[in-house]
């Protein structure tokens, strides 16, 4: 780790402003993903601008009836979080599905979707990875690649995102709202991170010495039932093989809305559009769940080693939208 | 007098417990000594091949470091007798992670730094890390680790074929020990003299060693082990950490520590190296072995041959007509294989006893049963008698205990909602191990005792036992007797390794404290100031050629769910029972034998690494990526063990207790999995990849 | 009598003042105040271990893999090895070595692990034991786990059965297989 400079933040603009003003920054939150990257050497910031202390680290409820999340929230409080639990049960699930108790009371709702993979070439700065050091090679493609990527991914990577809560955000359709030198935006969060394509060393549609200020839950998946399932090596405290967040509600026995999105399968959350806009309108029984899901993973190009995914993907899939509905019946 | 003749077996309190739980316990990396600095290693980046050039100017140049020790500048040491310890005294790379340079600086961040700044440039070879059965260049060793002999066979070849007959393959991936404490050592020169810290499971062997490296005396160096954060074997040798310290400290001439960090673990303090296993089993309609084989190929690296013994375990456990034993290693560019705890008994009883379960479903036979009829009446390798033999009792306990009777005997036979309930037992044996040993008794004028002997504490509770041991043999209480361990200024003794250490020093302590005890008979008066003392050597004693085949002996059983939607398995319930001789402390022999269990759930479930065919390393290199079992997957685990009498060991009685609980564990387990699903799994861990791609048929 | 403020060096060369690669930073642990120029790559892990020589806490993998440096930040337990010393400034830390207080009496916690014999090598125990307190009091502010039911009403008190205790617990490797006991061990503060 080389030395760097350390700027404290007070506010969103001076926090961009010390960002832009920084060549080579980068923003700490809990710290709890880029402190063991800079370890590792895989980041190698100049400046650092903590924005832990900015106020962000309100969980409030908007006029319009959604729920904005500080980005500064720590993870343990948000999963907590009467608003968060009563209203965004997957949310809480997939946060809780996480890491450890440590880590959550330290990681941030704006870190944790900036968290980069767990690819263990990209960890290792002696090996060559795209993301890292673009045009340098991807061991990851013909190496060890049971956890890494059936969808989505691309000759230069097969990286996954590793987040819990990001996937329950893209299920939940949230939005990500940012504050950069051209102002406040605000992008959905199952669209925030990208596929990898020629680019994997660029995660998600930030733009350079953008913060993320908040995460707003809309007012229409309040209050729906939903659900987080993931499946690990290890029954707490691992990455998951694959996840899955859902958002279900039934009428009449029909399909009203139903938000699918996978964990562990891709370079980002993978929001299932085609399982739901197959079940939209249909009956929300088992085959019909397991019809959707198998339409959705026909995309998969499993790696030599982790065709598994898909079975799993599926299974956890139809599983979650089987137990929800009873409930999402209206 | 009160409380004498009483202490052993009894659940006597950790004497170290309270620093332990304070936070008051130094391990080898904390102590501060005055102007100490922080070492950094420098892992090489090719499998094979060696180093042209090292630049080490960038790094030189940054604030705050002092130096850095490559091949071509660091101090020369003798040929050791283990290569691994051979660091930075030439170009060649042997495996990926062969440390290749060392820097030392004022602060741990300088040395990251700097490590980060060294540019070493090598000649790369081709290389080959890929073990296969059939691998051209494996070949039969001499002999195996424990001085085992590779083959063993007896008997004839029946020419008419067995009633049931087994014939499978099974794969146990590489393992590591990853004790909690990385590997650490603090060192320090002063006036000629070398004191090292050191995270050692045995400091006697570190003296040792660095006296041959270095060239100087051991009465010139002291070792000191004091606290150990777990070992598991990987601490059983010296590592190179007590070497770059010493290396470094002598460099700078300040006091140095080398603490690895945890990914570099993987690469330089050993591992339980992959063993493909083929196991053929034939038995007659009533289950009698009548041939038994196991095979097994493994790997070792270019500059050591360490070779798991794991088909060793069939030669003490059944008998068979005609029985072949035999091992084979391929030399492959892989950092150096070692002890992992249980070598060659872990994985062995893996194959081993998933194979015996195979053949009683082959059967329809109970595998309780089968075992219990497969129960030799001597080591059938050796012919000897047994010191003491009671698996079948450890089994008909455990399936007691266990409610096995109430077992469908029907795979796939008990659901619960998508989970499928299983259960299943193994056997366990691990041999009785014990090495000389000094140890020194000293009765003080206060009418307390001292006990000194250099054993090392790694988390067996060697303080508390060695106390008992001295108490029972001085015929009082507990508290009277203070013990000192985990200094090499104190008798030399053995490691902490192959569950021998209680059983090697408390055999020396019992007989200082015997000899103790008749010199103050004989003494008249009251005691000198600096009390009366007895010394004791166990050669020739404790390594005496004995006529019966001593071993312990035990039985597991494991009862699991299978997630039908996720192949994830969980283990619900675990349940050992052994007959180990003695108990010497019931606190803390239960806390070791549950401890090895939870180890033994991990190879079964969790734990398994990959050698990566490109870059020739590990890649699950840190606790992130190599999963050993966290708390949420560990249930309540029972231990218990038989009273068992065997006059043919030790004074006290005891076999070795810390490795025999992984042994059998995984083969319980896995057992277990195969009675809830109905599908044999054959290669560990027991991951959902694997489990849901076969639940699918 | 309240001058107790110990400047120190962290992670520099001798006397180095800060620059643009280190700051003042105060730091509260167990009780006591310690103003510091600290590096800022320094974690608080090794501002503990280094300049405080409060050695308690444990490093295992030093990348949050482990829970062996759990501490209490500002009465939260986090992985000391991931927080960087200098954006701690002005917080409170409590370590293994603060948690008996004042007296020779030990934390209710600290007499149960010995009583159920809930370590072995004791290397991950002060972590274990950091994490146990801080776990117990995100249960009675009503922090849920993976293992609580979802039905649970928000904002209440989590009861802390062997389940919870074990998932909640899931951050603290032990590689001496002390689990079951450690278990007990909280259960018994629990109860």
């Amino acid at each position: 780790m080389k030395p760097f400079g350390y700027v404290r933040a007070a506010s969103v603009e001076e926090a961009t402003e010390a960002f832009a003003a920084h060549p080579g920054a980068r923003y700490l939150g809990g710290g709890t993903n880029l402190v063991d990257l800079m370890k590792l050497g895989v980041e190698r910031p100049a400046v650092l601008v903590d924005v832990s202390r900015l106020p962000l680290d309100v969980v409030e409820e908007l006029p319009d009836g959604s729920l904005r999340v500080g980005a500064a929230v720590r993870n343990s409080d948000l999963a907590a979080h009467p608003m968060a639990r009563d209203r965004y049960p997957a949310l809480s699930q997939a946060l809780l599905a996480g890491a450890s108790g440590q880590l959550r009371n330290a990681a941030t709702t704006g870190g944790n979707l900036l968290q980069r993979t767990r690819c263990p070439y990209f960890q290792d700065v002696s090996k060559p990875c795209n993301k890292r050091e673009p045009g340098s090679g991807c061991g990851a493609r013909d190496g060890v690649h049971r956890d890494h990527a059936v969808l989505g991914h691309s000759e230069r990577c097969v990286a996954t995102h590793p987040s819990d809560m990001a996937v329950a955000l893209a299920a939940l359709d949230a939005r990500v709202e940012l504050y950069g030198e051209q102002g406040a935006r605000s992008v959905p969060a199952a669209a925030f991170h990208r596929l990898p394509g020629q680019h994997p060393e660029r995660d998600t549609e930030i733009r350079p010495g953008e913060l993320i200020t908040s995460v707003v839950l809309p007012a229409a998946t309040a209050g729906l039932p939903s659900a987080y399932r993931k499946a690990r090596d290890r029954a707490s405290y691992a990455f998951a093989l694959a996840s899955v967040a859902v958002v279900l509600r039934v009428s009449d026995g029909v399909v009203a809305h139903a938000g699918i999105a996978f964990g562990a399968l891709a370079h980002r959350p993978w929001r299932a559009q085609r399982a739901e806009e197959a079940l939209l309108g249909g009956p929300a029984t088992p085959d019909a769940f397991a019809r959707a899901v198998d339409l959705e993973l026909a995309a998969a190009e499993p790696l030599r080693d982790n065709g598994y995914k898909v079975p799993l993907a599926r299974n956890i899939a139809v599983d979650v939208l089987t137990r929800l509905a009873p409930a999402a019946a209206t | 007098m009160a409380g004498t003749g009483t202490a052993l077996g009894a659940p006597a309190e950790r004497r170290e417990g309270q620093l332990k739980v304070t936070g008051g316990a130094r391990y080898a990396a904390e102590h501060a000594l005055p102007g100490r600095a922080q070492a950094w290693p420098v892992p090489a980046t090719v499998a094979r091949g060696r180093v042209t050039a090292v630049d080490a100017t960038a790094a030189l140049r940054l604030p705050g470091v002092l130096a850095v020790l490559t091949h071509e500048n660091a101090p020369r040491i003798t040929e050791p007798e283990d290569p691994i310890l051979g660091v930075l005294q030439n170009p060649a790379v042997p495996h990926r992670g062969w440390f290749v340079a060392l820097v030392v600086a004022e602060s741990l961040e300088a040395a990251r730094a700097a490590a980060a700044a060294v540019r070493v440039e090598y000649a790369a070879e081709d290389h080959d890390v890929t073990l296969t059965a059939d691998h051209p260049e494996a070949y039969e060793p001499e002999s195996v680790n424990g001085e085992h002999p590779t083959r063993r066979e007896h008997g004839r070849r029946a020419s008419d074929s067995p009633a049931a007959r087994v014939n499978v393959a099974y794969e146990v991936p590489p393992l590591h020990n990853h004790p909690m404490e990385p590997h650490a050592s603090t060192a320090h020169w002063d006036q000629g003299h070398l004191t090292v810290y050191s995270s050692s499971q045995g400091g006697t062997t570190v003296r040792e060693t660095l006296a041959a490296l270095f060239g100087i005396p051991e009465e010139r160096i002291t070792v000191v082990a004091d606290h150990v954060g777990g070992g598991f074997g990987s601490k059983g040798t010296p590592r190179p950490d007590v070497v770059l310290a010493a290396m470094a400290a002598l460099t700078t001439g300040r006091p140095v520590t080398v603490s690895f960090p945890r990914r570099f673990l993987p690469a330089v303090v050993g591992h339980r190296a992959p063993t493909l296993h083929r196991v053929r089993l034939g038995a007659d309609a009533d289950g009698r072995l009548t041939s038994l084989t196991h095979e097994v190929t493994t790997h070792t690296s270019r500059i050591k041959e360490f070779v798991e013994q794991a088909a060793v375990p069939a030669r003490v456990m059944y008998d068979a007509a005609h029985s072949l034993t035999v091992h084979r290693v391929a030399r492959l560019d892989v950092p150096t294989p070692s002890w992992m705890r249980a070598p060659g008994e872990a994985p062995g009883m893996y194959a081993l006893e998933s194979a015996m379960d195979e053949l009683a479903a082959e059967l329809g036979m109970d595998p309780v049963e089968l075992r219990i009829v497969n129960e030799p009446e001597r080591e059938p390798d050796s012919g000897k008698p047994f010191s003491s033999r009671h698996l079948v009792d450890c089994l008909r306990e455990g399936a007691r205990r266990f409610d096995w009777s109430r077992r469908d005997p029907r795979p796939r036979s008990r659901a619960e909602g998508p989970l499928l309930i299983g259960t299943g037992v193994a056997s366990a044996t691990y041999p009785v191990l014990v090495s000389p040993s000094t140890a020194r008794a000293q009765a003080l004028p206060d009418g307390t005792f001292v006990v000194r002997v250099n054993a090392t504490d790694i988390g067996t509770g060697a303080r508390t036992v060695l106390a008992q041991v001295a108490a029972d043999a001085l015929e009082v209480p507990l508290d009277r007797v203070r013990t000192e361990v985990g200094s090499s200024d104190l008798p030399s003794a053995p490691l902490a390794g192959g569950s021998s250490g209680t059983a090697s020093w408390g055999w020396a302590v019992h007989v200082a404290c015997r000899e103790l005890v008749a010199r103050l008979a004989a003494h008249a008066g009251p005691l000198p100031a600096e009390g009366i003392d007895a010394h004791a050597d166990t050669s020739g004693r404790a390594d005496a050629d004995s006529p019966f085949a001593r071993h312990a002996f035990g039985a597991h059983f494991a009862e699991v769910g299978v997630d039908t939607v996720t192949g994830e398995v969980r283990v619900r319930r675990l349940l050992g029972v052994y007959a180990a001789g003695r108990i010497l402390n019931a606190r803390t022999a239960r806390s070791q034998f549950v401890g090895a269990m939870t180890m033994g759930l991990g190879m079964a479930l969790t734990e398994g690494s990959t050698m990566d065919a490109a870059f020739g390393d590990f890649t699950e290199c840190d606790l992130a990526s190599y999963h050993v079992p966290a708390h949420a997957d560990v249930p309540s685990i029972e231990a218990h063990w038989l009273d068992e009498t065997d006059t043919h060991l030790n004074p006290m009685g005891s076999k070795g207790i810390g490795e025999i609980g992984i042994v059998g564990t995984a083969a319980a387990i896995g057992n277990a999995v195969h009675h809830a699903t109905g599908v044999r799994f054959r290669t560990l861990p027991l991951t959902p990849d694997k489990v849901l791609g076969g639940l699918a048929g | 009598m309240g001058s107790d403020i110990h400047d120190s060096e962290a992670g520099g060369g001798p006397s180095a003042p800060p620059d643009e690669h280190r700051s003042t930073t105060t730091l509260r642990v167990n009780g006591k105040p310690h103003t510091l120029v600290v590096d800022h790559r320094r974690a608080l892990l090794d501002v503990l271990r280094e300049d405080l020589d409060l050695t308690g806490a444990k490093k295992g993998c030093d990348h949050g893999q482990c829970g062996a440096c759990t501490v209490l930040l500002d009465g939260r337990r986090v992985n000391s090895c991931l927080q960087l010393a200098v954006a701690l400034d002005g917080s409170e830390v409590t370590t293994i070595e603060g948690l008996a207080g004042d007296g020779e009496e030990l934390h209710p916690l600290q007499r149960a692990f010995l009583d159920r014999d809930a370590f072995q090598c004791g290397y991950c125990t002060p972590g274990q034991i950091c994490s146990a307190l801080g776990a117990l009091d995100e249960a009675a502010a009503g922090h849920p786990s993976h293992v609580t039911a979802p039905a649970a009403p928000s904002g209440r008190p989590v009861p802390l059965d062997a389940d919870e205790i074990r998932e909640r617990l899931s951050g603290n490797l032990c590689r001496c297989g002390a689990y079951p006991r450690i278990v007990e061990a909280v259960e018994d503060v629990v109860r």
